[in-house]
């Protein structure tokens, strides 16, 4: 780099200005000023608004949420401002609401996470052939992409409800019955008062939200294997499906890995999705008991409605560690399934 | 494994030598067609009938639940309690949306403080600006660290690789703090600032312009005389059209969903984008979903219409993207 310094620092500098013999007017001083200063200073001006903003809204929101967490810092009381020490940290550790938004996040994230991705393989392979409308099916699959979370929470709402859901029709041809607590006898399930229909049902949305998205991830992936690897294992005798797990998903692992560490980071901060599955959307209780409050909704509600900051942001905190370590297992027996070292 | 599937070996055999496939390798039976696949990629394999099958069946998922968003939301109380459910849409839809936008009332109740009609038009607001401003300082971004040599280039650039890594999600509440003292908090100005630009964007429009503007012609725009900024808008610019145009749209499709920076940012200000506006919709202690889903498909209407005329470049973003990163 040194060797380019000076006025040739730029690889698509002008000549040097005699030398191409074009230039009419004798360079000015002025000219020459504007020159270096388009060539030293410019390229700056052009990356700056990246740097400039992630500064303000995204790297000093992380470090000043680590300074927040260690005080008190409440929007009902803003007299009570001083430093708390790990008061907040230990509050959380023995905080059973944090333990169980941390069981309801794991427990959707499992059930949603996994039919996903597998789901985005089989789908990635079903597209992965000579098709005709290749582009229809395609864009097709991203219809849920597009969809508003918010939206589709309020369809699947709608189709998980206790009376006239969809969901419950559905059983209802199959005689299932159930009986809530006061004697009442329903057709199908009332979802939203168990821990499992509750997580089973937002789990089914985001899992229609992200197969299409993870499919064309897989199916970039797949496109781009050589094709004489087919080739050279054919003399094995595989079938498609032999084909589709012996071959092709060991050769886009690294996007496997990809998808599942992006699914980890998205699935442990799920949001939309509990906060609109609740019949008082902003309350962000995650049901009657808590029974599908995510650690995301918790830190909301710890925030903005119970109004303690300073709680809520060492909450994050603990939801940062877990995403890291989970992120980090994940991608590790990824890797192992995969027969990676 | 490959024994759970009938067929003789010799067919396998047979088809598994490459340019010397039997005749019969495009009729449709079970053990020919195998033996179509052998040695060949998938995408060179014509897809057979189960695979149309269940790709329409996916589609059919995907579809769905917009499709019973627009039921519902053509629907009376009655019509909806029907048994079994209706499959086709009811005669209610001008209703519902009236209810929703705020110009009739439903037995007698405004829904109109949830500020429904307004929120479109701030999220219309919000997403074009969002985009614009992307395109313009992510491309221009990428021009830099795509075609000009400064110090500490490629320094930068990794800096801003690793961006993409820290999840800033997290620190929400110290921004929502920050935002505040900007005084910005209930201001559209709060969801806006923040997303107008992006590493994945720089990422995106560096790759693509370092792929596709030849160098000889930033060279050639320089000796001329061209100021980097004169090179970058009459050159670089019309060359990166298609690039735009793939992240313009996925910045759309984010900026019009973004759900919970704008629930902390804006709550219950008076400036809901529709996400919020949605919820509010949705909050109150007996959710009529006929009205709440006549706003969802509002909401929604814009995204299908937008997949529909950019879906092929929505596609190609996603898949280039991903095998970029």
């Amino acid at each position: 780099m040194s060797a380019l310094s000076g006025a040739g620092a730029t690889s698509v500098a002008p000549r040097p200005m005699g030398e191409s013999g074009l230039i009419k007017r004798p360079p000015s001083r002025l000219r020459s000023a504007l020159a270096r200063f388009d060539h030293k200073v410019v390229p700056y001006l052009l990356i700056s608004p990246f740097f400039i903003l992630f500064a303000v809204f995204g790297l000093f929101p992380l470090i000043y949420n680590g300074v927040v967490a260690f005080r008190d810092w409440s929007l009902l009381d803003p007299a009570a401002d001083g430093w708390a020490g790990f008061e907040n940290f230990s509050r959380l550790v023995n905080d059973e609401k944090f333990w169980n938004a941390l069981t309801n996040t794991f427990g959707i994230f499992i059930l949603s996470t996994i039919p996903q991705l597998f789901l985005a393989l089989i789908i990635a392979a079903l597209l992965n052939r000579r098709l005709r409308a290749q582009n229809f099916f395609r864009v097709g699959i991203l219809l849920p992409y597009v969809t508003p979370i918010v939206a589709s929470t309020l369809v699947f709402s709608q189709v998980f409800a206790r009376d006239y859901g969809l969901a419950n029709w559905i059983l209802s041809l199959f005689g299932v019955t159930s009986t809530l607590g006061g004697g009442l006898v329903i057709e199908g399930l009332d979802w939203r008062s168990t821990r499992l229909t509750s997580w089973f049902a937002i789990a089914l949305m985001v899992n229609w939200k992200w197969i299409g998205y993870n499919a064309l991830l897989y199916l970039s992936a797949m496109q781009s294997i050589p094709k004489d690897v087919y080739e050279a294992a054919a003399l094995d005798g595989a079938g498609a499906w032999t084909q589709l797990w012996r071959i092709t998903v060991p050769m886009i692992r690294p996007m496997v890995l990809f998808t599942v560490v992006l699914s980890t980071i998205g699935g442990l901060q799920l949001f939309t999705e509990p906060m609109l599955f609740e019949q008082n959307a902003q309350a962000a209780t995650g049901g009657t008991r808590g029974q599908w409050q995510t650690v995301a909704q918790l830190i909301y509600k710890t925030g903005w409605k119970d109004l303690n900051l300073g709680y809520a942001a060492a909450m994050s905190w603990g939801l940062f560690l877990v995403i890291v370590i989970i992120a980090a297992i994940n991608a590790f027996l990824t890797n192992r399934l995969g027969g990676g070292k | 494994m490959s024994t759970g599937t009938p067929g003789s070996p010799s067919d396998i055999r047979l088809g598994g030598v490459p340019g010397r496939a039997p005749t019969g390798v495009r009729t449709d039976s079970a053990p020919r067609r195998k033996a179509a696949l052998m040695g060949r990629s998938p995408q060179d394999t014509a897809a057979g009938a189960w695979n149309y099958v269940l790709l329409i069946l996916a589609m059919v998922g995907s579809a769905f639940p917009i499709y019973w968003m627009f039921i519902v939301s053509t629907g009376t109380d009655v019509f909806l309690a029907t048994i079994p459910p209706p499959v086709l849409p009811g005669g209610n839809l001008v209703h519902n949306i009236g209810v929703v936008l705020g110009y009739a009332t439903e037995e007698g109740r405004s829904y109109n403080n949830a500020q429904f009609g307004s929120s479109m038009v701030n999220s219309v607001i919000v997403t074009v600006i969002v985009t614009a401003a992307m395109l313009f300082f992510c491309s221009l971004a990428g021009f830099a660290f795509a075609k000009l040599r400064f110090k500490g280039r490629d320094t930068l650039m990794v800096a801003v690789i690793l961006t993409l890594t820290i999840p800033s999600q997290l620190g929400v509440v110290a921004l929502f703090i920050i935002i505040s003292k900007f005084g910005w908090q209930q201001q559209l100005i709060a969801v806006i600032v923040p997303a107008l630009v992006s590493a994945f964007g720089v990422f995106y429009m560096r790759q693509f312009i370092e792929d596709s503007v030849p160098d000889e012609l930033v060279e050639s725009a320089r000796v001329d005389g061209a100021s980097t900024f004169r090179v970058y808008w009459n050159i670089v610019l019309p060359i990166v059209r298609p690039a735009l145009g793939v992240l313009g749209l996925l910045t759309a499709v984010g900026a019009w969903n973004e759900f919970q920076w704008a629930l902390i940012a804006l709550g219950s200000g008076d400036h809901p984008t529709v996400g919020v506006a949605l919820s509010r919709l949705a909050s109150g202690n007996y959710v009529k979903y006929r009205i709440v889903l006549a706003g969802s498909l509002l909401a929604t209407l814009p995204l299908i219409l937008m997949l529909a005329v950019g879906g092929k470049q929505i596609v190609q973003g996603i898949m280039e993207g991903a095998i970029k990163a």
